[in-house]
């Protein structure tokens, strides 16, 4: 133990003997500030946790464990409903992040390279999107997908004079342009913080050792922004995957997503088997977010 | 620069401006370089020399006036189709290649084989002493080293020009001295022309076969270092390579090669006519005469010859070594003299002190009359 002399060190006097002994308070300070990070932590886990480990649980309904077993997991892969939602999310998602990635990286190019006025306007409003609540987006997409079809509608009877019985242009299209608009300003986000200390001389010295623009940008800076590229990527990637509120509201017949599949299912109650599902979406993700961090570590 | 014959010429700028919105960087700079040269451009930050380089290696365009290499117009050829290489101030190498493949890189995009890539990337690698550092990265690399890779990747593809721009600039002072060397020697063995920015003024003197003082967008004077140093061509010039004194006056007499000045406080000062062919003093006109410290010699009593012999007062002196430095007052011009002291002595009186009197001279011929 420490010899106690920090009042005197701290500046005051003590003038009589404290109601607690110093060493205790300051053990019961260390205390507290522990007890309350463990809450944190564990407000933040064990319903995880939880979830996780009811996904193993053998019993079909209750907060009982009953013993292990790996029959929801088994029951999920042969859920065909199931599998063909997440086969659904995962075209849908890497579809989304190729053309969100494409753009947001020639956007983010764009916008550094030229010079134009108000840039600072135009570059708030391409990263709007991330602070614009999912809500609203989902419901100004819904009602612009809405119009397109009502304008389909009335364009298809005037062309062919019969009335279609259905005009709907939700569905996989409509999923796709909505996962590319909200996951877009993520990607043009991390490649122009990549850009921001991009060195543009590199560019003029292969330019000037024989390169043209072509291969200069193949060569030098697209390998040079690939960190800030893929991290981009993995995220809209994760994003689109996670992706309920917009989905929910742009989603024709047919075209539910694995979490627009959880949350139907879930109305019928919450069974292991979801418990399951969402344990591999959770899995998935985190390998995502590790891949996107041990990439962005190599490169510094 | 009339009496060079034209075929020798590798670089030619002619009546250039480069203008950056309103200013003009660049403005009507002509100038040639001949081939095999080390030609400096040397002059203070912002005088316009990094840009000179960038329209030469096709980074910038002209405004106006034309880049020749080879005496080819360049007009708007990419710099990726110009035969010259430049050297990087911040050295600029790929961070993702190592040093072998940052100088294959230029190689490569020329469509060079890969047994003759690998041979020539050895060679350019012996030649700045990096061969064992060939799989390093650049941030693994000392600045040195870094530099010294710079310049193999450009020197690999055998360019007919090398631009410099201040390559020495982020080395120390030690190392500078033994870059300087090297790339000297480096120079003469390649047999590349050289052009090589830099504001150092001393680097240029001992580097270059010939040197343009650069101000304010305008080349004010191309020459050898000896040219510049002895025979500036304008005040500019004078001042910023090495130390000098000017002395102002309105011009009383011209004889020949010669002129002489009147001092406000009537003190008459002969100098040789500087600054080129068309630039002759006219009676009356106001000039200078610059004349440089080491030219000047203090006498205890009055010279015989009356020319340029003034009366002064010592104000101070600086023993630095190898000579020593007095200040005297002519008037109420400060004047710098540099005493070589060629005899070795430890006896006090051999120096001035200060409130000392003094009789200082220089010979016409020493001294410059510039009227700008
Ligand atoms: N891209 C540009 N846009 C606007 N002004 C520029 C640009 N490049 C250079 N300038 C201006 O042109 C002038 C000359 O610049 P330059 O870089 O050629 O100078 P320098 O002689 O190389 O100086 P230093 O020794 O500091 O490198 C400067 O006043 C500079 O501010
Ligand atoms: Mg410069």
């Amino acid at each position: 133990m420490t010899q106690a002399t920090p009042s005197s060190e701290l500046g005051w006097k003590r003038h009589s003997k404290p109601l607690v002994p110093y060493e205790t308070s300051e053990k019961l300070g260390r205390f507290s500030l522990l007890a309350i990070t463990l809450g944190a932590f564990a407000f933040l886990y064990v319903p995880i946790i939880v979830l996780v480990v009811f996904s193993f649980n053998s019993a079909r309904t209750g907060a009982v464990w009953q013993g292990f077993t790996l029959s929801w997991y088994e029951r999920m892969i042969n859920n065909e409903r199931l599998i063909d939602a997440a086969l659904k999310s995962l075209v849908i998602a890497t579809v989304s992040t190729i053309i969100a990635v494409i753009i947001g990286t020639l956007t983010a190019l764009a916008m550094e390279r030229y010079k134009f006025r108000s840039k600072g306007a135009w570059d708030a409003l391409l990263y709007m999107p991330v602070i614009v609540p999912e809500i609203v987006m989902g419901v100004s997409l819904a009602m612009f997908f809405g119009l397109v079809s009502g304008g389909v509608k009335a364009l298809v009877t005037a062309v062919t004079g019969v009335e279609p019985e259905v005009a709907d242009v939700r569905g996989f299209g409509t999923l796709v342009i909505s996962h590319v608009a909200f996951s877009m300003p993520f990607v043009y986000l991390t490649v122009r913080a990549r850009l921001a200390d991009f060195d543009t001389t590199l560019e003029e010295a292969a330019k000037d050792l024989g390169a043209n623009e072509m291969r200069t940008f193949m060569r030098i800076t697209l390998p040079l922004l690939a960190p800030g590229i893929i991290s981009g990527a993995l995220l809209a990637l994760t994003l689109s995957i996670d992706d309920f509120i917009i989905s929910f509201f742009v989603n024709g017949k047919g075209w539910n997503t694995l979490p627009i599949y959880i949350w139907s299912a879930l109305k019928q109650g919450v069974t292991p088997e979801i418990n399951a599902v969402s344990t591999a979406l959770l899995l998935f993700s985190i390998l995502i977010v590790t891949l996107s961090v041990v990439i962005q570590r190599r490169q510094q | 620069m009339p009496d060079t014959p034209t075929a020798d010429i590798g670089v030619e700028l002619r009546d250039v401006v480069k203008k950056f919105g309103e200013v003009a960087a660049v403005d009507h700079v002509s100038l040639a370089v001949r081939n095999k040269e080390f030609f400096a451009m040397l002059g203070p930050s912002g005088c316009g020399k990094t840009t000179c380089l960038r329209m030469i290696a096709g980074f910038e365009r002209p405004t106006s006036g034309e880049v020749y290499i080879n005496g080819e117009a360049q007009g708007a050829t990419p710099p990726f189709e110009r035969n010259v290489n430049t050297v990087f101030q911040s050295y600029a190498l790929f961070p993702h290649m190592t040093v072998a493949q940052n100088v294959a890189f230029g190689l490569e995009m020329r469509g060079v084989a890969a047994p003759e890539v690998k041979r020539r990337v050895g060679e350019a690698l012996e030649l700045v002493r990096l061969p064992h550092l060939a799989s390093r990265y650049p941030k693994q690399m000392s600045g040195g080293q870094q530099q010294r890779v710079a310049l193999a990747r450009a020197l690999v593809n055998r360019p007919q020009v090398l631009l410099l721009d201040e390559p020495l600039g982020a080395l120390d002072q030690k190392l500078r001295k033994e870059m300087q060397l090297e790339l000297k020697s480096l120079q003469t063995q390649v047999g590349i022309t050289f052009v090589f920015v830099t504001h150092d003024q001393e680097e240029a003197l001992t580097m270059s076969d010939r040197i343009c003082v650069m101000s304010q967008g305008h080349a004010l004077q191309v020459g050898t270092p000896v040219e510049i140093y002895e025979r500036p061509n304008c005040r500019f010039v004078a001042d910023f390579i090495g130390e000098t004194n000017f002395i102002d006056g309105t011009v009383s007499a011209v004889n020949g090669d010669f002129a002489t000045l009147k001092t406000a406080a009537g003190m008459p000062v002969t100098g040789r006519i500087g600054g080129g062919p068309d630039a002759r003093p006219t009676v009356g006109a106001n000039a200078t005469v610059s004349v440089r410290p080491e030219k000047i010699t203090l006498a205890e009593k009055a010279p015989e010859s009356g020319v340029n012999a003034h009366e002064v007062r010592v104000f101070s002196v600086g023993y630095v070594g190898s000579d020593t430095r007095v200040v005297v007052k002519l008037g109420d011009a400060n004047i710098d003299v540099w005493e070589q002291n060629s005899v070795s002595t430890l006896d006090p009186n051999y120096f001035f002190r200060p409130g000392e009197t003094a009789w200082l001279t220089f010979k016409p011929e020493n001294a410059l009359v510039l009227t700008s």
